[in-house]
Protein backbone atom coordinates (compact mmCIF):
# COMPACT_ATOMS: atom_id res chain seq x y z
CA UNK A 1 0.00 0.00 0.00
CA UNK A 2 2.78 2.32 1.06
CA UNK A 3 4.58 1.41 -1.51
CA UNK A 4 2.07 1.62 -4.56
CA UNK A 5 1.38 5.61 -3.46
CA UNK A 6 4.88 6.14 -3.28
CA UNK A 7 5.22 5.04 -6.80
CA UNK A 8 1.70 6.97 -7.89
CA UNK A 9 3.22 10.03 -6.03
CA UNK A 10 6.81 9.57 -7.83
CA UNK A 11 5.54 8.80 -11.37
CA UNK A 12 3.41 12.31 -11.18
CA UNK A 13 6.35 13.77 -10.18
CA UNK A 14 8.42 12.31 -13.02
CA UNK A 15 5.94 12.42 -15.62
CA UNK A 16 4.84 16.36 -15.57
CA UNK A 17 8.02 16.54 -18.33
CA UNK A 18 6.23 14.69 -20.88
CA UNK A 19 3.61 17.71 -21.51
CA UNK A 20 6.59 19.84 -21.83
CA UNK A 21 6.93 19.66 -25.62
CA UNK A 22 3.63 19.85 -26.37
CA UNK A 23 3.08 22.91 -24.29
CA UNK A 24 6.28 24.60 -26.19
CA UNK A 25 4.65 23.37 -29.70
CA UNK A 26 1.17 25.40 -28.30
CA UNK A 27 3.05 28.19 -26.93
CA UNK A 28 4.84 28.76 -29.79
CA UNK A 29 2.90 27.98 -32.72
CA UNK A 30 -0.88 28.39 -30.95
CA UNK A 31 -1.04 31.03 -28.22
CA UNK A 32 2.04 33.13 -29.55
CA UNK A 33 0.06 33.68 -33.11
CA UNK A 34 -3.01 34.83 -31.33
CA UNK A 35 -1.63 37.12 -29.35
CA UNK A 36 0.09 38.30 -32.13
CA UNK A 37 -3.48 38.27 -33.74
CA UNK A 38 -4.61 40.75 -31.08
CA UNK A 39 -1.74 43.02 -31.08
CA UNK A 40 -2.05 43.89 -35.23
CA UNK A 41 -6.02 44.35 -34.41
CA UNK A 42 -4.75 47.22 -31.93
CA UNK A 43 -3.34 48.83 -34.70
CA UNK A 44 -5.14 52.44 -36.17
CA UNK A 45 -4.30 52.12 -39.30
CA UNK A 46 -3.68 49.91 -42.50
CA UNK A 47 0.10 50.33 -42.70
CA UNK A 48 -0.18 49.68 -38.45
CA UNK A 49 2.01 53.08 -37.70
CA UNK A 50 0.05 53.56 -35.08
CA UNK A 51 -1.77 52.10 -31.76
CA UNK A 52 -5.25 52.49 -31.54
CA UNK A 53 -8.58 51.21 -31.13
CA UNK A 54 -9.85 52.95 -34.12
CA UNK A 55 -10.49 49.22 -36.03
CA UNK A 56 -12.66 47.86 -33.05
CA UNK A 57 -14.49 51.82 -33.75
CA UNK A 58 -14.78 50.74 -37.43
CA UNK A 59 -16.15 47.05 -36.85
CA UNK A 60 -18.36 47.83 -34.09
CA UNK A 61 -20.20 50.80 -35.55
CA UNK A 62 -20.48 48.87 -39.53
CA UNK A 63 -23.76 48.01 -39.75
CA UNK A 64 -22.64 45.54 -43.10
CA UNK A 65 -19.97 43.95 -40.76
CA UNK A 66 -22.03 43.10 -37.70
CA UNK A 67 -25.00 42.17 -39.53
CA UNK A 68 -22.15 39.82 -41.18
CA UNK A 69 -21.83 38.30 -38.10
CA UNK A 70 -25.12 37.40 -36.82
CA UNK A 71 -26.21 35.74 -39.69
CA UNK A 72 -23.04 33.77 -39.07
CA UNK A 73 -23.97 32.86 -35.73
CA UNK A 74 -27.89 32.20 -36.70
CA UNK A 75 -26.43 29.65 -39.29
CA UNK A 76 -24.45 28.14 -36.66
CA UNK A 77 -27.62 28.46 -34.20
CA UNK A 78 -29.93 26.93 -37.09
CA UNK A 79 -27.39 24.25 -38.28
CA UNK A 80 -27.43 23.20 -34.70
CA UNK A 81 -31.02 22.69 -34.37
CA UNK A 82 -31.48 21.07 -37.07
CA UNK A 83 -28.88 18.70 -36.17
CA UNK A 84 -30.12 18.23 -33.03
CA UNK A 85 -33.66 17.00 -34.62
CA UNK A 86 -32.16 14.52 -37.29
CA UNK A 87 -29.22 13.30 -34.79
CA UNK A 88 -31.78 12.86 -31.65
CA UNK A 89 -33.54 9.95 -33.29
CA UNK A 90 -30.41 7.84 -34.34
CA UNK A 91 -28.84 8.50 -31.52
CA UNK A 92 -32.28 6.65 -29.91
CA UNK A 93 -32.24 4.27 -32.30
CA UNK A 94 -28.62 3.24 -31.98
CA UNK A 95 -29.58 2.79 -27.94
CA UNK A 96 -32.33 0.20 -28.78
CA UNK A 97 -30.76 -1.34 -31.74
CA UNK A 98 -29.00 -4.91 -31.04
CA UNK A 99 -24.97 -5.19 -31.20
CA UNK A 100 -24.84 -5.33 -35.20
CA UNK A 101 -26.76 -2.81 -36.40
CA UNK A 102 -25.19 -0.59 -33.25
CA UNK A 103 -22.14 -1.33 -35.11
CA UNK A 104 -23.96 -0.27 -38.82
CA UNK A 105 -25.40 2.96 -37.33
CA UNK A 106 -21.57 3.74 -35.96
CA UNK A 107 -20.09 3.61 -39.26
CA UNK A 108 -23.27 5.45 -40.93
CA UNK A 109 -22.63 7.93 -38.77
CA UNK A 110 -19.06 8.27 -38.64
CA UNK A 111 -18.43 7.63 -43.15
CA UNK A 112 -19.11 11.58 -43.85
CA UNK A 113 -16.69 12.66 -40.90
CA UNK A 114 -13.71 11.10 -42.40
CA UNK A 115 -15.18 11.76 -45.85
CA UNK A 116 -13.48 14.90 -47.25
CA UNK A 117 -15.68 18.12 -46.79
CA UNK A 118 -15.01 19.47 -50.25
CA UNK A 119 -16.24 16.31 -51.47
CA UNK A 120 -19.62 16.40 -49.15
CA UNK A 121 -19.68 20.28 -50.18
CA UNK A 122 -19.22 19.16 -53.93
CA UNK A 123 -22.45 16.86 -53.27
CA UNK A 124 -24.77 19.12 -52.25
CA UNK A 125 -24.03 21.45 -55.71
CA UNK A 126 -24.62 18.44 -57.59
CA UNK A 127 -27.91 17.80 -55.41
CA UNK A 128 -29.00 21.66 -55.56
CA UNK A 129 -27.68 22.79 -58.64
CA UNK A 130 -30.03 24.10 -61.68
CA UNK A 131 -29.45 20.62 -63.08
CA UNK A 132 -29.10 18.95 -60.21
CA UNK A 133 -31.65 15.86 -58.51
CA UNK A 134 -34.08 18.56 -56.61
CA UNK A 135 -34.72 20.74 -59.96
CA UNK A 136 -34.79 17.36 -61.93
CA UNK A 137 -37.07 15.88 -59.91
CA UNK A 138 -39.83 19.09 -59.59
CA UNK A 139 -39.76 19.74 -63.77
CA UNK A 140 -40.28 15.85 -64.51
CA UNK A 141 -43.27 16.32 -61.81
CA UNK A 142 -44.44 19.42 -63.73
CA UNK A 143 -44.28 21.35 -59.71
CA UNK A 144 -42.07 24.22 -61.59
CA UNK A 145 -41.65 25.72 -65.17
CA UNK A 146 -37.98 27.30 -64.48
CA UNK A 147 -35.48 25.56 -62.55
CA UNK A 148 -35.74 26.99 -58.46
CA UNK A 149 -32.81 28.52 -57.12
CA UNK A 150 -31.84 26.23 -54.50
CA UNK A 151 -28.31 26.89 -54.13
CA UNK A 152 -26.50 29.92 -53.09
CA UNK A 153 -29.60 30.16 -50.47
CA UNK A 154 -29.38 30.47 -46.55
CA UNK A 155 -31.82 27.39 -46.17
CA UNK A 156 -29.94 25.12 -49.02
CA UNK A 157 -26.51 25.92 -47.04
CA UNK A 158 -28.26 25.41 -43.41
CA UNK A 159 -29.24 21.41 -44.62
CA UNK A 160 -25.45 21.12 -46.57
CA UNK A 161 -24.41 22.44 -42.99
CA UNK A 162 -26.30 19.87 -41.29
CA UNK A 163 -25.11 17.16 -43.36
CA UNK A 164 -21.53 17.89 -42.88
CA UNK A 165 -21.94 17.96 -38.86
CA UNK A 166 -24.37 15.81 -38.71
CA UNK A 167 -21.61 12.90 -37.05
CA UNK A 168 -20.34 15.55 -34.75
CA UNK A 169 -24.11 16.29 -32.97
CA UNK A 170 -25.29 12.32 -33.05
CA UNK A 171 -21.68 10.72 -32.09
CA UNK A 172 -21.69 12.88 -28.41
CA UNK A 173 -25.48 11.97 -28.31
CA UNK A 174 -25.15 8.51 -28.32
CA UNK A 175 -22.49 7.93 -26.03
CA UNK A 176 -25.07 10.05 -23.09
CA UNK A 177 -27.65 7.73 -24.12
CA UNK A 178 -25.83 4.78 -23.81
CA UNK A 179 -24.99 6.11 -19.73
CA UNK A 180 -29.09 6.55 -19.12
CA UNK A 181 -30.13 3.70 -17.25
CA UNK A 182 -32.74 1.74 -19.08
CA UNK A 183 -34.90 1.36 -16.26
CA UNK A 184 -36.05 5.12 -15.56
CA UNK A 185 -38.05 4.59 -18.87
CA UNK A 186 -39.37 0.97 -17.43
CA UNK A 187 -39.94 3.03 -14.03
CA UNK A 188 -42.08 5.85 -16.09
CA UNK A 189 -43.99 3.70 -18.15
CA UNK A 190 -45.04 1.01 -15.23
CA UNK A 191 -46.30 4.68 -13.40
CA UNK A 192 -48.20 5.03 -16.16
CA UNK A 193 -46.07 7.85 -18.49
CA UNK A 194 -46.67 7.86 -22.41
CA UNK A 195 -44.26 7.58 -24.47
CA UNK A 196 -43.90 11.23 -25.21
CA UNK A 197 -44.09 12.10 -21.60
CA UNK A 198 -41.11 9.99 -20.79
CA UNK A 199 -39.24 10.96 -23.44
CA UNK A 200 -39.69 14.51 -22.99
CA UNK A 201 -39.53 14.37 -19.11
CA UNK A 202 -36.49 12.11 -18.63
CA UNK A 203 -34.69 10.61 -21.37
CA UNK A 204 -34.23 14.64 -22.78
CA UNK A 205 -32.97 16.31 -19.77
CA UNK A 206 -30.88 12.76 -18.42
CA UNK A 207 -28.90 13.16 -21.52
CA UNK A 208 -28.84 17.30 -21.86
CA UNK A 209 -25.03 16.96 -21.53
CA UNK A 210 -24.46 15.02 -24.64
CA UNK A 211 -26.79 17.54 -26.28
CA UNK A 212 -24.74 20.58 -25.14
CA UNK A 213 -21.28 18.50 -25.94
CA UNK A 214 -23.00 17.95 -29.32
CA UNK A 215 -24.09 21.26 -30.08
CA UNK A 216 -20.36 22.95 -28.69
CA UNK A 217 -19.27 21.05 -31.59
CA UNK A 218 -21.87 21.06 -34.39
CA UNK A 219 -22.08 25.29 -33.82
CA UNK A 220 -18.42 25.87 -33.81
CA UNK A 221 -18.23 23.83 -36.85
CA UNK A 222 -20.59 25.03 -38.83
CA UNK A 223 -19.47 29.19 -38.08
CA UNK A 224 -16.30 28.50 -39.65
CA UNK A 225 -17.39 26.43 -42.77
CA UNK A 226 -15.31 28.13 -44.98
CA UNK A 227 -15.46 26.14 -47.74
CA UNK A 228 -19.20 24.74 -47.31
CA UNK A 229 -20.53 28.15 -46.40
CA UNK A 230 -18.50 29.64 -49.66
CA UNK A 231 -19.70 26.86 -52.39
CA UNK A 232 -23.08 26.34 -51.34
CA UNK A 233 -23.45 29.82 -49.83
CA UNK A 234 -22.72 31.42 -53.10
CA UNK A 235 -21.03 34.91 -53.27
CA UNK A 236 -24.49 36.63 -52.10
CA UNK A 237 -23.99 35.51 -48.68
CA UNK A 238 -21.45 36.25 -46.78
CA UNK A 239 -20.47 34.54 -43.99
CA UNK A 240 -17.53 35.98 -41.22
CA UNK A 241 -14.77 33.41 -42.44
CA UNK A 242 -14.86 34.74 -46.50
CA UNK A 243 -15.24 38.50 -44.71
CA UNK A 244 -11.89 37.80 -42.76
CA UNK A 245 -10.69 36.14 -45.99
CA UNK A 246 -11.66 39.42 -48.31
CA UNK A 247 -10.35 41.41 -45.92
CA UNK A 248 -6.89 39.92 -45.30
CA UNK A 249 -6.28 38.24 -48.70
CA UNK A 250 -7.94 40.05 -51.06
CA UNK A 251 -7.59 43.75 -49.32
CA UNK A 252 -4.21 43.17 -47.40
CA UNK A 253 -5.91 44.82 -44.56
CA UNK A 254 -4.47 42.91 -41.77
CA UNK A 255 -5.56 44.91 -38.83
CA UNK A 256 -9.19 45.08 -39.93
CA UNK A 257 -8.70 41.33 -40.72
CA UNK A 258 -7.19 40.62 -37.32
CA UNK A 259 -9.97 42.81 -35.49
CA UNK A 260 -12.93 40.73 -37.42
CA UNK A 261 -11.10 37.82 -36.44
CA UNK A 262 -10.91 38.80 -32.70
CA UNK A 263 -14.47 39.56 -32.97
CA UNK A 264 -15.44 36.85 -34.99
CA UNK A 265 -13.32 34.59 -31.75
CA UNK A 266 -14.89 36.33 -28.73
CA UNK A 267 -18.77 36.05 -30.26
CA UNK A 268 -18.26 32.20 -31.11
CA UNK A 269 -16.70 31.44 -27.36
CA UNK A 270 -19.56 33.60 -25.86
CA UNK A 271 -22.26 31.13 -27.72
CA UNK A 272 -20.51 28.71 -26.27
CA UNK A 273 -20.55 29.93 -22.82
CA UNK A 274 -23.99 30.70 -23.46
CA UNK A 275 -24.89 27.15 -24.33
CA UNK A 276 -22.76 25.42 -21.25
CA UNK A 277 -24.70 28.00 -19.04
CA UNK A 278 -27.96 26.91 -20.43
CA UNK A 279 -27.44 23.19 -20.04
CA UNK A 280 -26.51 24.04 -15.82
CA UNK A 281 -29.91 25.88 -16.12
CA UNK A 282 -32.02 23.10 -17.58
CA UNK A 283 -30.40 20.50 -15.14
CA UNK A 284 -31.12 22.18 -12.22
CA UNK A 285 -34.75 23.05 -13.67
CA UNK A 286 -35.49 19.73 -14.74
CA UNK A 287 -33.75 18.37 -11.32
CA UNK A 288 -37.00 20.07 -9.16
CA UNK B 1 -60.02 0.08 -23.66
CA UNK B 2 -59.95 4.07 -24.31
CA UNK B 3 -57.15 4.32 -22.10
CA UNK B 4 -55.22 1.18 -24.42
CA UNK B 5 -56.00 3.17 -27.26
CA UNK B 6 -54.78 5.92 -26.00
CA UNK B 7 -51.39 4.24 -25.19
CA UNK B 8 -51.62 3.09 -28.53
CA UNK B 9 -51.53 6.04 -30.41
CA UNK B 10 -49.21 7.58 -27.86
CA UNK B 11 -46.35 4.57 -28.57
CA UNK B 12 -47.29 4.58 -32.46
CA UNK B 13 -46.63 8.06 -33.35
CA UNK B 14 -43.75 8.14 -31.12
CA UNK B 15 -42.07 5.30 -33.20
CA UNK B 16 -43.40 7.17 -36.22
CA UNK B 17 -41.85 9.90 -35.40
CA UNK B 18 -38.21 8.77 -34.04
CA UNK B 19 -38.42 6.49 -36.96
CA UNK B 20 -39.24 9.11 -39.62
CA UNK B 21 -36.84 11.90 -38.03
CA UNK B 22 -33.80 8.95 -37.98
CA UNK B 23 -34.45 7.70 -41.63
CA UNK B 24 -34.12 11.10 -42.71
CA UNK B 25 -30.64 11.36 -40.64
CA UNK B 26 -29.65 7.75 -42.41
CA UNK B 27 -30.69 9.57 -46.02
CA UNK B 28 -29.15 12.70 -45.40
CA UNK B 29 -25.76 11.53 -44.33
CA UNK B 30 -25.48 8.64 -46.90
CA UNK B 31 -27.35 9.96 -50.09
CA UNK B 32 -24.76 13.19 -51.06
CA UNK B 33 -21.54 10.24 -50.90
CA UNK B 34 -23.48 8.03 -52.72
CA UNK B 35 -24.89 10.69 -55.43
CA UNK B 36 -21.02 12.12 -56.10
CA UNK B 37 -19.58 8.35 -56.99
CA UNK B 38 -22.85 8.02 -59.35
CA UNK B 39 -21.80 11.45 -61.00
CA UNK B 40 -18.02 10.96 -61.15
CA UNK B 41 -19.17 7.78 -63.24
CA UNK B 42 -20.71 9.78 -65.74
CA UNK B 43 -20.54 10.21 -69.54
CA UNK B 44 -21.82 13.75 -70.35
CA UNK B 45 -20.00 17.08 -69.38
CA UNK B 46 -22.10 17.77 -66.71
CA UNK B 47 -22.88 16.96 -63.56
CA UNK B 48 -26.81 16.02 -64.21
CA UNK B 49 -28.42 13.46 -62.23
CA UNK B 50 -28.59 10.83 -62.75
CA UNK B 51 -26.13 10.99 -65.67
CA UNK B 52 -26.88 10.34 -69.26
CA UNK B 53 -24.58 7.26 -69.82
CA UNK B 54 -21.46 5.89 -68.17
CA UNK B 55 -18.15 5.59 -68.56
CA UNK B 56 -14.66 6.42 -66.72
CA UNK B 57 -13.39 8.97 -68.82
CA UNK B 58 -13.42 11.20 -66.16
CA UNK B 59 -11.33 9.03 -63.89
CA UNK B 60 -9.27 8.63 -67.30
CA UNK B 61 -8.66 11.78 -67.50
CA UNK B 62 -7.23 12.43 -64.13
CA UNK B 63 -3.87 11.14 -65.20
CA UNK B 64 -3.42 13.75 -67.10
CA UNK B 65 -4.34 16.35 -64.74
CA UNK B 66 -1.12 17.31 -63.46
CA UNK B 67 -2.07 20.22 -61.10
CA UNK B 68 -4.51 17.78 -59.76
CA UNK B 69 -1.71 15.40 -58.81
CA UNK B 70 1.00 17.72 -57.77
CA UNK B 71 -1.92 19.24 -54.91
CA UNK B 72 -2.44 15.44 -53.89
CA UNK B 73 0.72 14.54 -53.51
CA UNK B 74 1.27 18.04 -51.09
CA UNK B 75 -1.58 16.85 -49.19
CA UNK B 76 -0.14 13.89 -48.59
CA UNK B 77 2.64 14.43 -47.92
CA UNK B 78 1.64 17.15 -45.19
CA UNK B 79 -0.99 14.81 -43.61
CA UNK B 80 1.69 12.05 -42.98
CA UNK B 81 4.11 14.43 -41.57
CA UNK B 82 1.45 16.14 -39.82
CA UNK B 83 -0.17 13.03 -38.25
CA UNK B 84 3.40 11.33 -37.38
CA UNK B 85 4.54 15.37 -35.72
CA UNK B 86 0.78 15.05 -33.81
CA UNK B 87 1.74 11.33 -32.54
CA UNK B 88 5.09 12.34 -31.45
CA UNK B 89 4.27 15.81 -29.13
CA UNK B 90 0.68 14.41 -28.19
CA UNK B 91 0.84 10.83 -26.56
CA UNK B 92 3.30 12.09 -23.75
CA UNK B 93 1.63 14.59 -23.14
CA UNK B 94 -1.35 12.87 -22.49
CA UNK B 95 0.67 10.54 -20.32
CA UNK B 96 1.29 13.43 -18.13
CA UNK B 97 -2.43 15.27 -18.13
CA UNK B 98 -4.36 11.74 -17.47
CA UNK B 99 -1.64 10.58 -14.48
CA UNK B 100 -2.33 13.65 -12.78
CA UNK B 101 -5.40 14.92 -10.47
CA UNK B 102 -4.04 18.47 -10.37
CA UNK B 103 -5.98 21.51 -11.88
CA UNK B 104 -2.84 22.11 -13.91
CA UNK B 105 -3.22 19.78 -15.77
CA UNK B 106 -6.90 20.32 -16.30
CA UNK B 107 -6.18 23.40 -17.43
CA UNK B 108 -3.57 21.80 -19.68
CA UNK B 109 -6.27 19.22 -20.98
CA UNK B 110 -8.61 22.36 -22.13
CA UNK B 111 -5.53 24.28 -23.76
CA UNK B 112 -4.81 21.15 -25.73
CA UNK B 113 -8.86 20.74 -26.93
CA UNK B 114 -9.30 23.78 -27.20
CA UNK B 115 -8.01 24.80 -31.20
CA UNK B 116 -11.45 22.31 -31.56
CA UNK B 117 -13.93 24.36 -31.18
CA UNK B 118 -11.67 28.20 -31.91
CA UNK B 119 -12.88 29.59 -35.53
CA UNK B 120 -9.54 27.82 -37.43
CA UNK B 121 -9.89 30.56 -39.66
CA UNK B 122 -8.84 33.02 -37.36
CA UNK B 123 -6.14 30.68 -36.18
CA UNK B 124 -5.11 30.56 -39.92
CA UNK B 125 -4.56 34.40 -40.40
CA UNK B 126 -2.81 34.96 -37.15
CA UNK B 127 -0.31 31.96 -37.85
CA UNK B 128 0.23 33.15 -41.35
CA UNK B 129 0.96 37.06 -39.34
CA UNK B 130 3.29 35.46 -36.81
CA UNK B 131 4.98 33.65 -39.68
CA UNK B 132 5.74 36.70 -41.41
CA UNK B 133 6.46 38.50 -38.89
CA UNK B 134 9.50 36.10 -37.26
CA UNK B 135 10.51 36.13 -41.18
CA UNK B 136 9.88 32.18 -41.66
CA UNK B 137 8.49 32.26 -45.74
CA UNK B 138 5.76 29.69 -46.74
CA UNK B 139 6.72 26.29 -46.72
CA UNK B 140 4.98 22.70 -46.01
CA UNK B 141 7.12 22.88 -43.23
CA UNK B 142 4.45 26.05 -41.87
CA UNK B 143 1.73 24.33 -43.33
CA UNK B 144 2.49 21.04 -41.10
CA UNK B 145 2.99 23.10 -37.98
CA UNK B 146 -0.18 24.98 -38.84
CA UNK B 147 -2.17 21.82 -39.08
CA UNK B 148 -0.44 19.95 -35.92
CA UNK B 149 -1.79 22.68 -34.01
CA UNK B 150 -5.60 21.99 -35.23
CA UNK B 151 -4.67 17.90 -35.62
CA UNK B 152 -3.17 17.15 -32.33
CA UNK B 153 -6.32 17.31 -30.26
CA UNK B 154 -7.71 14.41 -32.34
CA UNK B 155 -5.03 12.43 -31.03
CA UNK B 156 -4.83 13.96 -27.23
CA UNK B 157 -8.48 13.01 -27.18
CA UNK B 158 -8.34 9.50 -28.17
CA UNK B 159 -4.87 8.65 -26.42
CA UNK B 160 -6.20 9.97 -23.34
CA UNK B 161 -9.79 8.28 -23.52
CA UNK B 162 -7.81 4.84 -23.57
CA UNK B 163 -5.25 5.90 -20.49
CA UNK B 164 -8.45 6.37 -18.95
CA UNK B 165 -9.53 2.68 -19.32
CA UNK B 166 -6.60 1.56 -18.52
CA UNK B 167 -6.30 -0.17 -15.24
CA UNK B 168 -3.47 1.29 -13.01
CA UNK B 169 -3.37 -2.10 -11.28
CA UNK B 170 -1.54 -3.35 -14.63
CA UNK B 171 1.28 -0.54 -13.76
CA UNK B 172 1.81 -1.55 -10.04
CA UNK B 173 2.08 -6.06 -11.13
CA UNK B 174 4.39 -4.68 -13.53
CA UNK B 175 6.28 -2.83 -11.40
CA UNK B 176 6.53 -5.01 -8.79
CA UNK B 177 7.48 -7.73 -10.91
CA UNK B 178 10.95 -6.24 -11.32
CA UNK B 179 10.02 -4.30 -15.27
CA UNK B 180 11.42 -1.31 -15.05
CA UNK B 181 8.93 1.64 -15.85
CA UNK B 182 10.03 2.23 -19.70
CA UNK B 183 9.94 -1.42 -20.24
CA UNK B 184 6.33 -1.36 -18.53
CA UNK B 185 5.44 1.18 -20.87
CA UNK B 186 6.93 -0.31 -24.08
CA UNK B 187 5.33 -3.78 -23.44
CA UNK B 188 2.32 -3.02 -21.13
CA UNK B 189 0.62 0.30 -21.52
CA UNK B 190 1.83 1.36 -25.18
CA UNK B 191 0.03 -2.16 -26.39
CA UNK B 192 -3.11 -1.06 -24.62
CA UNK B 193 -3.28 1.88 -26.14
CA UNK B 194 -1.66 1.48 -29.18
CA UNK B 195 -5.65 1.09 -30.68
CA UNK B 196 -6.71 4.36 -29.38
CA UNK B 197 -3.60 6.20 -30.50
CA UNK B 198 -4.29 4.82 -34.11
CA UNK B 199 -7.59 5.85 -34.20
CA UNK B 200 -6.99 9.13 -33.10
CA UNK B 201 -4.05 9.70 -36.03
CA UNK B 202 -6.34 8.46 -38.58
CA UNK B 203 -8.77 11.27 -37.79
CA UNK B 204 -5.87 13.72 -37.49
CA UNK B 205 -4.73 12.29 -41.19
CA UNK B 206 -8.04 12.81 -42.60
CA UNK B 207 -8.37 15.96 -41.08
CA UNK B 208 -5.29 16.94 -42.46
CA UNK B 209 -5.54 16.20 -45.55
CA UNK B 210 -8.95 17.74 -46.05
CA UNK B 211 -7.60 20.78 -44.19
CA UNK B 212 -8.47 24.82 -45.48
CA UNK B 213 -8.81 27.16 -43.23
CA UNK B 214 -5.36 27.12 -42.23
CA UNK B 215 -3.66 26.11 -45.04
CA UNK B 216 -5.52 28.93 -47.11
CA UNK B 217 -2.79 31.13 -45.44
CA UNK B 218 -0.20 28.91 -44.81
CA UNK B 219 0.25 27.23 -48.23
CA UNK B 220 1.94 29.20 -50.94
CA UNK B 221 1.68 28.84 -54.79
CA UNK B 222 4.27 26.51 -55.07
CA UNK B 223 2.62 24.07 -52.26
CA UNK B 224 -0.84 24.17 -53.52
CA UNK B 225 -3.00 21.60 -50.94
CA UNK B 226 -5.56 19.27 -52.66
CA UNK B 227 -8.97 20.86 -50.98
CA UNK B 228 -7.68 24.11 -52.06
CA UNK B 229 -6.99 23.21 -55.52
CA UNK B 230 -10.53 21.68 -55.66
CA UNK B 231 -12.51 24.49 -54.17
CA UNK B 232 -10.67 26.84 -56.62
CA UNK B 233 -12.08 24.39 -59.60
CA UNK B 234 -15.25 24.13 -58.13
CA UNK B 235 -15.60 28.05 -57.74
CA UNK B 236 -14.44 28.67 -61.11
CA UNK B 237 -15.81 25.95 -63.44
CA UNK B 238 -17.70 22.99 -62.52
CA UNK B 239 -15.44 20.68 -64.21
CA UNK B 240 -16.43 16.81 -63.96
CA UNK B 241 -13.01 16.03 -63.04
CA UNK B 242 -13.76 17.37 -59.38
CA UNK B 243 -16.19 14.60 -59.39
CA UNK B 244 -13.66 11.78 -60.24
CA UNK B 245 -11.19 13.16 -58.22
CA UNK B 246 -14.38 12.91 -55.08
CA UNK B 247 -14.49 9.34 -56.30
CA UNK B 248 -10.98 8.59 -55.38
CA UNK B 249 -10.95 10.42 -52.00
CA UNK B 250 -14.50 8.25 -51.55
CA UNK B 251 -13.14 4.96 -51.78
CA UNK B 252 -9.65 5.98 -50.56
CA UNK B 253 -11.34 7.26 -47.35
CA UNK B 254 -14.47 4.35 -47.11
CA UNK B 255 -10.92 1.83 -47.66
CA UNK B 256 -8.69 3.83 -44.64
CA UNK B 257 -11.82 3.13 -42.42
CA UNK B 258 -12.43 -0.51 -42.70
CA UNK B 259 -9.24 -0.84 -42.20
CA UNK B 260 -8.67 0.78 -39.02
CA UNK B 261 -11.97 -0.68 -37.92
CA UNK B 262 -10.48 -3.86 -38.27
CA UNK B 263 -7.33 -3.15 -36.56
CA UNK B 264 -8.19 -0.11 -33.88
CA UNK B 265 -12.07 -0.58 -33.63
CA UNK B 266 -12.50 2.82 -34.85
CA UNK B 267 -16.65 3.35 -33.91
CA UNK B 268 -15.40 2.49 -30.79
CA UNK B 269 -12.87 5.44 -30.50
CA UNK B 270 -15.11 7.94 -32.01
CA UNK B 271 -17.32 8.71 -29.37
Amino acid sequence: MASGRTTTGASERGEGFLALPLMLFYLLFFIAPLLLLFAVSLHADKDMAAWGLAQYAKALSDGFGLGVLFDTLRLGVETTLLCLLLGFPLAWLHRNAGPRWQGVIILVTVLPLLTSVIVRTFAWIVILGRQGIVNTLLLELGLTETPLRLLYTHGGLVIALAQVQLPLMVLPLIDALQKLDPNLESASAALGAGRWRSFFRIVLPLSLPGIIAGSVLTFSAAVTAFITQSLVGGGQQLYMPMYIYQQALTLQNWPFAATISVIFMVAVLFCIALFNLLGRYTRRYSAM
Amino acid sequence: MAVGRRQDLDSISFHAAMGILSAAAVLLITAPTAIVLIVSFTDGYSLKFPPPGYSVRWYVALADAWQIQDAAWNSLQAAVLSTLVSILFTVPAAFAVARSKSAAARKLESLFMSPLVLPALAFGLSALMYFSLIGIPLSLTTVVIGHVVVCAPYVFRTTLASLSQLDPSLLECSASLGASRIYTYRRVVLPLIGGGIMAGGFIAFMSSFDNVPVSLFLSDARNEMLPIRMWQTMENTLDVRVAAVSGVLILFSLALMLLMERFAGLSRRMR
